[in-house]
């Protein structure tokens, strides 16, 4: 069969690491484990602390961040980026804004009250404990920006505005007008350039880690490929950090950027880590459509939106090319208004998600057909203008309009908009301790490549708090526990597993450029990542999972047999072969997306089971609302942590069970 | 700490600071520029006015005046123009392979010629000063004294001008000035650090005025002697 | 535009793209017949369509720069017909489409040009010299963990505001590749002038002025002939003010080191 060349190394390597999911939760109550967690903690020497060598993989906000702050711990920090410059991770991209219970309003915010928030968006799905955590050291993370510069939004007194964000009923999020991430990760960029400065962080640019070594069960080092020369390096340290983001791109579209990929949190975990909960995936409802089968992303446009633009469809298919003025008012099916009264237009994110995906596939859809289909529906705006003026809808959505204005062509002022949903962040990854430790010794992970904090569906502006908190304030606090208890430097280059990794590493590269078949790589990505969102997208059932599973390996060893990375050589500059890998790993890291989305047979935040949803007798019962995702907790109240056992398409199950002290399960209502 | 003089090589050495040396000698030499203009327009008071003013500029500190001026002045201009050589050096260098399309939004047209409007200005620089200063070849040193006994500028001026080409190729020089100007002056604000948002506009109408006002200034005096309006 | 039918209007293009090896190879243009381009693509899918026909042809894709492909991130770069990031205003090359083109037109595709910036392949560049000014001071001097309370220090609306106009910069060069002189005064005027307007950054602020400063000249981009071209490249619109206050400061910090 045509796989991989390193399947069975990976393999053996993993037999040898004993598998415990130990949470390390601290004693104590909730509010004090994490002080008292510190308090516990391993200290070094700060003469000692220079001897140790820790290598942090990406360099986002988690990345750049940690980078930063154990450098200035005294440690030697190497840091490796694909891009050409760490300023450029996609943490970039984030727009809304960052949490923090600071309670600057007044208005009865606190640390438990984001913990609380943050426990429920995640539909009871996380550890307490770690969401505690987050939640405290979120103050602390603003003080840190403000002080590197970060031109947060400001009253006229001179003091930081917040507003409220995603639904949540008290003005916490702090903001930078739209580009929240680009600031926060131009903050801790320039921190990182002060350590590269100072010596002590050596940054690796266009350089992308392609395995993770593990000596003796514990995660010494990793081997890279340097994209601009081709030159395959082996660096070795004391500990490994991945702050290396999410999986978004195995749907091949969604709003992450074009070099996001799951390579790093993949190869860990083909090496022994459990990878936790891949099947939750967020969606987001208000992305531009795709205009044709070139289409290489999606752009997402603010949720505000949706307060004042009414969506809609044309009653009857046929009605689906013609200009939206043509259809005559009584053919329009306002949906959102019609199945949820009370909602309407703000129905929740995954509901309204769902039900455009739905009338879509009633062949309802609007705009260009693409593969056959019409995904979109429209935002209208028309009622709105007239309402309240176009001046007043200029000032409250001018930026976006003329974003949407920009890559449509079309103006929403003269024409509804088209949204469809799309990716746009992954709740899933590496599982960790909550000393952010994963089950292989010496590897940590860092934000959105971990699972921790997010539970089965994230807030709104928590994915740059927990990628600051794990960054600045978590891991360089927790690192010590693992480093304490090593010699510094014992493992070097030399060691026969940096042989053997390389080795691998090689020997799959040049595989790839062997094949020289037919099909470029995006085409592999396209069709997995297609089939994905059709089967494991928003809406998942038994029979689409099965059929994803059975179509997945046909798509794998087509990849290994019939690709064609263009052959300049291992040992250049060379795109496609960079994608080439990352698509690999995309296509095993989909079936085991699908094998975890078909075995968690309940529908829970960003995981929604058809099967597993609440029906009309439900809510006459009071149980829950129509369409609701309905969780199961007596079976299901687990973290899934899947092993690698060297064929993909038989992953083995560990289940951390999770407690809840101080969150009272709940049905999720948003009434 | 290092000293004063470290730094001040330090400075000449960066970027900022060489281009500020640029704009402060072109300030000294607008200064100049200015105040040769009202003291040639005295030729519109006539001989007496003209001539007088020339022995003052002449004798002013026993006569040091004159040579603390041109000793700044020579010095303004081969710094401005030793700086500009080393800039423009380094900008050919920073960009060693040019585009195959070659477009501009914005620069000023005088912004793009400025070596090329520089270069003439200096020539013209040099044949003005052997013309009037050393008076070469021009058979001003027969002209008599005026009645004051000064040395007369006033019909030296009137028989240089009288000259067709050597008018000609002193209003072609003097436009090259202004066009220079229209770029540099309002550059200097620039690099000087003084302009701001809300006086960008104000300096660059000022550099407007200025180069227009040069232009016409000048070419008055030539253009007033060809058509017989001072004699 | 898509029409109404969903059946997007096509272009036919005569492409000129530059063609490198790597940074010691001369370079030269290629000319390669483009039919069929959508005119809803962005100017990278057509690049992706490009690529696509090129592999299929057993040919060696074009190298580009990209990532996020939503105008934020800085990746992008491109000189499209003499103009940095292309004939749109305020746009980055990802977010530029292909309706802004003609049927029949003939394009020029060519790398940000600059001795700072050496070409990687084709139109990919190397312009990791950004970095080197960002360390040579481009960050305030605070400790993980060491920063005073937020609200300590109010600032004052104006100076947050303009300090955020300076901090809107990419980072992309295209001010670098538009400038006559590869000078990186735009980038490095906003970066030092986001830090030294705010309260946070008067500490460092004489060091920061030089230490930007001479790391941008030692990385040999050119000298700034108030020209302007940055800031009608720059997809941010970051204001040449940012440059005068630039010269001011850097002098400024000079007077202080040396005299006082």
């Amino acid at each position: 069969m045509a796989t991989e060349p390193d399947q069975m190394a990976a393999h053996s390597a993993s037999q040898e690491i004993p598998m415990t999911m130990n949470s390390a939760i601290p004693e104590g109550p909730m509010a004090e484990k994490w002080t008292r967690h510190k308090m516990a903690s391993k200290l070094i020497n700060p003469k000692n602390k220079r001897k140790y060598k820790v290598i942090v993989v990406g360099s986002g906000l988690a990345g750049g961040s940690a980078a930063a702050s154990l450098s200035e711990l005294g440690y030697q920090v190497e840091c490796f980026c694909y891009q050409d410059s760490p300023r450029r991770a996609h943490s970039i991209a984030a727009q809304g804004g960052i949490n923090a219970a600071k309670n600057y309003q007044n208005d009865g915010d606190s640390v438990h009250r984001l913990f609380y928030d943050t426990v429920k968006g995640g539909d009871f799905r996380s550890r307490e404990a770690n969401v505690h955590r987050l939640a405290e050291v979120s103050v602390d993370i603003i003080d840190q920006c403000v002080a590197q510069g970060v031109p947060f939004a400001r009253e006229y007194g001179g003091l930081l505005a917040n507003r409220s964000f995603g639904g949540a009923q008290v003005s916490r999020t702090f903001y930078a007008r739209g580009q929240t991430g680009q600031q926060l990760l131009l903050g801790a960029y320039s921190a990182l350039c002060k350590e590269i400065e100072h010596g002590n962080v050596t940054m690796h640019p266009r350089t992308e880690m392609l395995d993770l070594v593990v000596v003796d069960g514990q995660a010494k080092g990793i081997i890279c490929r340097n994209l601009k020369t081709g030159a395959i390096t082996r660096h070795a340290a004391d500990a490994v950090c991945l702050a290396t983001g999410g999986y978004g791109n195995v749907f091949f579209l969604s709003t992450n950027a074009m070099g996001c990929n799951v390579m790093a949190a993949f190869r860990a975990h083909r090496r022994g880590a459990l990878f936790s909960n891949p099947c939750y995936t967020q969606i987001h409802p208000t992305c531009i459509p795709r205009s044709g089968d070139y289409q290489s992303k999606l752009t997402l446009m603010s949720e505000s939106l949706r307060n004042d633009g009414r969506v809609w469809v044309p009653k009857n298919k046929e009605d689906s090319q013609k200009a939206p003025g043509d259809i005559p008012e009584e053919d329009r099916d306002y949906y959102l208004e019609r199945k949820y009264p009370s909602f309407g237009n703000l129905a929740p994110r995954d509901i309204s998600s769902r039900a455009a995906k739905e009338v879509c596939d009633e062949g309802r859809g609007v705009g260009p057909e693409v593969g056959g289909v019409r995904q979109g529906v429209y935002l209208d705006f028309a009622e709105a203008i007239n309402q309240f003026g176009q001046a007043t809808i200029e000032e409250r959505y001018g930026n976006l309009f003329e974003m949407y204005q920009r890559i449509t062509g079309e103006s929403p002022y003269e024409l509804p908009m088209r949204i469809y949903p799309a990716v746009h962040y992954t709740m899933g990854g590496l599982w960790v301790d909550y000393n952010l430790m994963s089950n292989l010794p010496g590897l940590h992970v860092l934000g959105e490549a971990n699972f921790s904090d997010h539970g089965a569906n994230r807030l709104g502006a928590s994915a740059l708090m927990q990628g600051l908190a794990d960054g600045y304030f978590v891991a360089p606090a927790t690192l010590p526990n693992y480093l304490a208890t090593q010699k510094p430097g014992s493992v070097t280059t030399d060691h026969a597993a940096f042989e053997e990794a390389e080795k691998a590493v090689t020997e799959r590269l040049e595989k790839l450029l062997s094949i020289q078949g037919d099909r470029s790589v995006d085409s592999f990505h396209r069709e997995v990542g297609l089939l994905c969102w059709d089967n494991c997208g928003m809406e998942r059932t038994k029979e689409g999972l099965e059929d994803a599973l059975a179509k997945i390996p046909k798509i794998r060893e087509e990849f290994w047999s019939n690709v064609r990375v263009p052959k300049s050589g291992v040992s250049s500059f060379n795109p496609e072969l960079e994608k080439a890998g990352r698509v690999a790993d995309f296509i095993d890291f989909a079936e085991l997306m699908c094998i975890d989305a078909l075995h968690r047979e309940e529908s829970c935040g960003g995981h929604f089971r058809a099967e597993h949803q609440y029906t009309e007798e439900d809510q006459k019962d009071g149980l829950g609302e129509v369409g609701e995702a309905k969780r199961n907790d007596e079976n299901f109240a687990y973290v899934a942590g899947w092993e690698h056992t060297g064929d993909p398409s038989h992953p083995r199950l560990h289940k951390e069970n999770l407690e809840f002290e101080e969150v009272k399960l709940a049905v999720r209502s948003y009434k | 700490m290092s000293s004063p003089a470290n730094s001040l090589c330090g400075f000449l050495a960066s970027s900022i600071g060489r281009k500020w040396i640029v704009a402060f000698t072109g300030l000294i030499l607008v200064g100049f520029i200015a105040g040769h203009l009202t003291g040639n327009l005295l030729v519109f008071a006539g001989q007496d006015a003209l001539n007088a003013y020339a022995a003052f500029l002449h004798n002013f500190l026993h006569g040091g005046a004159i040579w603390i001026a041109r000793c700044v002045l020579l010095g303004s201009v081969v710094a401005h123009i030793y700086f500009t050589i080393l800039l423009t050096r380094a900008n050919r260098a920073a960009r060693e392979q040019r585009y195959a399309v070659e477009v501009t939004q914005k620069a000023s047209s005088g912004s793009k010629w400025m070596i090329l409007s520089g270069l003439l200005i200096l020539t013209f620089v040099i044949f003005h000063l052997l013309h009037y200063t050393v008076r070469v070849g021009a058979g001003f040193q027969d002209l008599p004294l005026d009645s004051e006994g000064h040395f007369d500028v006033y019909r030296m001026l009137i028989l240089g001008f009288s000259n067709v080409w050597v008018s000609t190729f002193y209003v072609i020089s003097i436009a090259m000035l202004s066009w220079h100007l229209s770029h540099g002056v309002s550059s200097m604000f620039q690099t000087l650090g003084i302009s701001t948002p809300n006086t960008r506009q104000l300096f660059d109408r000022i550099a407007l005025g200025f180069s227009v006002l040069t232009f016409a200034g000048y070419t008055s005096i030539p253009l007033a002697v060809l058509t017989g309006w001072v004699a | 535009m898509v029409s109404i039918k969903g059946q997007p209007n096509l272009l036919h293009l005569t492409l000129k793209i530059w063609r490198q090896d790597g940074p010691d190879d001369k370079g030269h243009f290629v000319d390669i017949d483009a039919p069929g381009i959508p005119t809803s693509a962005s100017f990278l899918e057509m690049l992706d369509i490009i690529n696509e026909r090129l592999i299929g042809e057993g040919k060696d894709p074009v190298a580009f720069d990209h990532d996020c492909r939503e105008g934020i991130c800085g990746m992008c770069s491109l000189v499209i017909n003499g103009v940095a990031h292309g004939p749109e205003k305020a746009t980055t090359t990802c977010q530029l489409h292909m309706r802004s083109f003609k049927d029949g037109d003939t394009i020029h595709i060519e790398p940000f040009r600059a001795k700072a910036f050496p070409v990687i392949k084709d139109l990919a560049v190397d312009r990791s010299a950004f970095d080197s000014i960002i360390r040579g001071g481009g960050y305030i001097s605070v400790r993980t963990g060491a920063a005073p309370e937020a609200n300590n220090t109010p600032i004052p609306k104006p100076v947050a505001d303009a300090a955020f106009d300076a901090a809107a910069c990419i980072g992309c060069g295209a001010c670098v590749a538009a400038c006559k002189n590869a000078s990186a005064m735009l980038f490095v005027a906003a970066k030092a002038g986001q830090l030294n307007s705010l309260p946070q950054g008067q500490a460092e602020r004489t060091a920061r002025s030089l230490g930007m400063v001479q790391a941008m000249d030692k990385a040999g981009f050119g000298n700034c002939t108030n020209q302007y071209e940055c800031e009608a490249a720059c997809p941010k619109e970051i204001d040449r003010s940012w440059i005068t206050r630039l010269n001011r400061s850097y002098t400024a910090a000079f007077a202080r080191k040396s005299l006082l």
